[in-house]
């Protein structure tokens, strides 16, 4: 028979050598004797420390770390079998539910993780003023050997603050910056009040409805167990005792008469919302979240109203963003060129983009133009159709792809659909955007691009025109 | 006088609770970044219970119960006499961080009344969520619920900042909802979830982030004639024409102020229920709407047992079923076998042939279950003929109590 001694508490370390030992030895689980104290006496530590590793499914291996933090004494012997029989051939023992030990074990696992779920829910801080500033410190009293694996959780949430929670089996110290695990502690060590709980208790008594009494559901998610460490608790037997009287109150009132006119005019402004002028529109857009990544500000839309020709871009560049003025970047001012030539006045013609913001990516001191997504261009169309609205062209025009999605919802390809087409709602004409035309490196295949921008520009005035006369 | 702001609390709160969604699931798994607070899990945390049974895992209030709506079966209608009170958008955020440092809470649930309109209304809630992300890094979970005839743009931008965007349906029917919500408009309601949709699942498919816990909607059943039937037929259209993450039903209870057109008592908490169950079986266990309203009758579910069990009861020729041998589909129609007993069920016999006491550790249904269940040591033989198999299953009746 062999005598193994662990900590008391999880004491997954010694339970580990142990198992290397043991497996090294041969040792069957019926010659083995688990026992625990608060300082257990060494068993053949040169062995162990010459013991390989045990090699065992990932799945044995997670149930073995919660487990070993279960109360139950027969935990390590429990385990101890597992992992024989696993190791002598059974590897799938796991999969076989239905086994009584595996039974087991999975309900000791299950107890823990109940057990680290409802720590998680029922701690309470409470706020403590100290010297140098707040603490945050909580008293638990966890049903199993848990206090450990459940920092990680805390940390996560409550990195910012400085906290503690004391158990009677151990202790956690968060100072914003470091763990510190203490020794058990009591109750008396905890605070006692705090500054916001008369608010969570009435929060707590508001949002009980007393026509739906069902005290047993309750207590099979928060335990009675729980009641004495949560401060809301002490407000249930009160709002049981009272809720049939609420209720019979409730249902024997006559339903009264509004006391209160009705407000006709309010109810009949109610639907009146959307802005009512361009102005209103950017102002809206301007204090908007920018719905891509990067984008700082809105770069809103230029040009008179009821402007004759309005021209749709992608998205503001750099230099947009910087002036806070659409087409004033390298493509705004080949826009200018061939407008000019083409005899369209910049000044008489709206321009504005799909997308109100500069989405970028920063890489070093440069900000690099990203096209938007599909899905992007969409969370601008409300805008621009409502901006288009008050400026309600006669024509038009998607400069490139994403302006053609944003008129359209379609993504269409521009060079087969170039050329007077319906947009949307809108008569417009689809041509290529002016950044196209700075990207061709071929100098010959440019100028012919040109040529063919300048046409369109050529043709774009003489629609507006016509659908002027 | 002005009303303090435990007052406030109080009226807010108790104007917000007939809202049954408290979830905080379904968020990506999230930590705070440096200076900043929160963290969301993906399965939710229930941070207390209340004694309806119900979880307190959102602060769920609402920003204002003034209301130009006059929706009968909200106690929150203009025409109410109940005490009004407004948070601004401060006092919410606040109120928020506080509860959430002391781990009250998951995060926000925040929904309003309409005052101005819509779209004002929907601004203030959107402002909320946005400082709180915002000026406070916070990572915790916040629900908005939308406000259908709030105009698009404003749902695009609270979408950045929700876990879950909602709408509630309220009502089954048009015609309900014609009488008892005058100025609600289902076209608007449809609209509204089907832009939200859309932008979700634009946005997963981009890997970006727009209410990344989905949307979900409520159904308030009893307050009108409408049958079980039509109310699941509802939600799964629902489920999917908008990919709902979830539809809750909230038996009607009365409420304080009640409307005249009303029922004054409330709605048996069974059939919500019901229900609930019945909703289970459509998502997880391959039954139709058809097949769960043939288990009961007239459209209307067995309030006295289970769904499932209703419709075994009615199709007993399909049974019994062979543990060992059955597939998937068949043993999730048992009665009284879990998905997830099931899911043991089968990992177990690749490597064993299964007892009856084996069964008995994957599941813990199995009085049920033995009518309809074959395995290697139990035959259930006639017992699935027996005329009165129905009252062996049936729970007692016994005296309900008023309040069960």
């Amino acid at each position: 028979m062999k005598r193994i001694e662990l900590c008391d508490g999880a004491d997954a370390e010694g339970f580990r050598q142990a198992v290397r030992f043991l497996v090294a030895e041969l040792i069957p689980p019926a010659e083995v004797v688990w026992s625990s104290s608060n300082s257990p006496a060494l068993f053949g530590e040169a062995v162990a420390a010459g013991a390989p590793p045990v090699a065992l499914p990932k799945a044995v291996a997670e149930l073995v770390g919660l487990v070993v933090c279960h109360r139950d004494p027969e935990r390590y012997a429990l385990l101890y079998n597992l992992i024989w029989r696993v190791l002598q051939g059974e590897r799938s023992l796991l999969e076989i539910a239905s086994d009584p030990l595996v039974h087991r074990l999975h309900i000791m696992a299950k107890a823990i993780r109940r057990d680290i779920h409802k720590m998680h829910a029922f701690v309470r801080f409470r706020r403590v003023e100290a010297s140098d500033g707040e603490w945050f410190v909580a008293w638990f009293e966890p049903d199993h050997l848990i206090v450990e694996r459940v920092s990680s959780f805390f940390i996560d949430r409550f990195r910012s603050m400085r906290w503690s929670i004391l158990t009677p089996v151990g202790s956690l110290r968060w100072d914003g910056d470091q763990l510190t695990t203490g020794p058990a502690a009591v109750k008396g060590d905890a605070a006692t009040n705090d500054d916001m709980e008369e608010s969570w208790l009435g929060y707590y008594e508001s949002t009980f409805n007393p026509a739906r009494v069902n005290p047993s559901m309750m207590r099979a998610e928060m335990p009675t167990r729980y009641w004495h460490n949560l401060p809301e608790a002490q407000l249930i037997p009160g709002l049981l005792q009272a809720a049939p009287q609420r209720v019979k109150d409730m249902t024997e009132r006559e339903a009264m008469a509004a006391v209160k006119r009705n407000p006709d005019k309010a109810v009949a402004a109610m639907t009146d919302q959307e802005p009512k002028t361009l102005e209103q529109l950017n102002q809206l857009i301007a204090a908007s979240e920018p719905m891509v990544p990067g984008g700082t500000h809105a770069v809103l839309g230029e040009g008179p109203d009821r402007a004759d020709i309005a021209f749709v871009g992608e998205q503001p560049g750099d230099q947009e963003d910087l002036q806070g003025r659409p087409f004033v970047g390298p493509a705004g001012e080949l826009l200018n060129r061939m407008m000019d030539e083409a005899g369209i006045d910049r000044r008489a013609v709206y321009l504005t983009n799909a997308v109100k913001h500069f989405k970028f990516q920063q890489r070093g001191k440069r900000r690099l133009h990203v096209g938007p997504t599909a899905g992007e261009v969409k969370h601008y169309r409300w805008w621009l159709e409502k901006e288009l609205s008050f400026v309600h062209p006669r024509l038009v025009v998607a400069l490139g792809a994403t302006a053609v999605l944003a008129l359209t919802g379609k993504a269409l390809p521009v060079t087969k659909m170039r050329g007077p087409a319906v947009l949307g709602e809108h008569p417009g004409f689809i041509t290529v955007h002016p950044a196209y035309l700075l990207r061709l490196p071929d100098a010959e295949a440019k100028e012919a691009a040109l040529a063919l921008f300048l046409q369109d520009l050529r043709a774009i005035k003489a629609l507006a025109q016509r659908t002027r006369e | 006088m002005a009303l303090t702001s435990l007052e406030k609390l109080r009226i807010l709160a108790d104007a917000a609770k007939y809202d049954a969604s408290c979830a905080s699931s379904g968020a990506e798994k999230r930590t705070a970044k440096p200076g900043g607070i929160g963290s969301t899990t993906g399965s939710g945390i229930c941070h207390s219970y209340t004694p309806d049974g119900r979880c307190v895992s959102l602060l769920k209030i609402l920003l204002t119960n003034y209301c130009l709506f006059d929706c009968s079966y909200c106690i929150n209608r203009r025409s109410s006499n109940v005490r009004r009170a407004r948070f601004s958008v401060d006092e919410v955020v606040r109120l928020t961080l506080e509860f959430y440092k002391r781990n009250y809470i998951e995060g926000l649930f925040l929904s309003s009344g309409i005052i101005r309109s819509p779209d004002y209304t929907m601004e203030q809630m959107m402002l909320v969520a946005k400082q709180l992300r915002h000026q406070h890094g916070f990572a915790g979970y916040i629900h908005l619920k939308a406000i259908p005839e709030a105009s698009p743009w404003l749902i695009e931008q609270a979408g950045l900042w929700a876990d879950r965007l909602s709408v509630n349906v309220e009502l089954a029917s048009d015609i309900s909802l014609k009488k008892l919500a005058p100025e609600k408009d289902k076209g608007s309601i449809r609209a509204a979830m089907g832009q939200m949709r859309e932008r979700i699942v634009e946005a997963r498919e981009e890997r970006r982030s727009f209410a990344p816990a989905g949307q979900s909607t409520q159904m308030i059943v009893g307050a009108d004639d409408v049958t079980d039937e039509a109310v699941l037929r509802t939600s799964s259209d629902l489920y999917s024409d908008f990919g709902l993450k979830r539809v809750y039903y909230s038996a009607f209870s009365p409420i304080p102020e009640a409307s005249p057109v009303l029922p004054v008592k409330a709605a048996p908490l069974k059939r919500e229920n019901r229900l609930y169950q019945a909703d289970w079986l459509l998502r997880y266990y391959g039954f139709t709407v058809q097949e769960i309203a043939a288990g009961g009758e007239d459209g209307m579910l067995d309030l006295e047992i289970d769904p499932k069990l209703a419709w075994a009861l009615k199709n007993r020729d399909r049974f019994p079923v062979d543990v060992n041998s059955a597939d998937r589909e068949l043993l999730l129609r048992v009665p009284g076998l879990g998905s997830r007993a099931v899911d043991k069920i089968i990992a177990c016999r690749r490597h064993t042939r299964l007892r009856w006491d084996d069964v008995g550790r994957l599941s813990g249904g199995m009085k049920r279950a033995k009518a309809f269940l074959v395995t290697a040591d139990h035959h259930p033989s006639h017992l699935t003929d027996r005329l009165d198999l129905r009252q062996r299953l049936a729970p007692p009746p016994r005296q309900l109590g008023l309040f069960e």
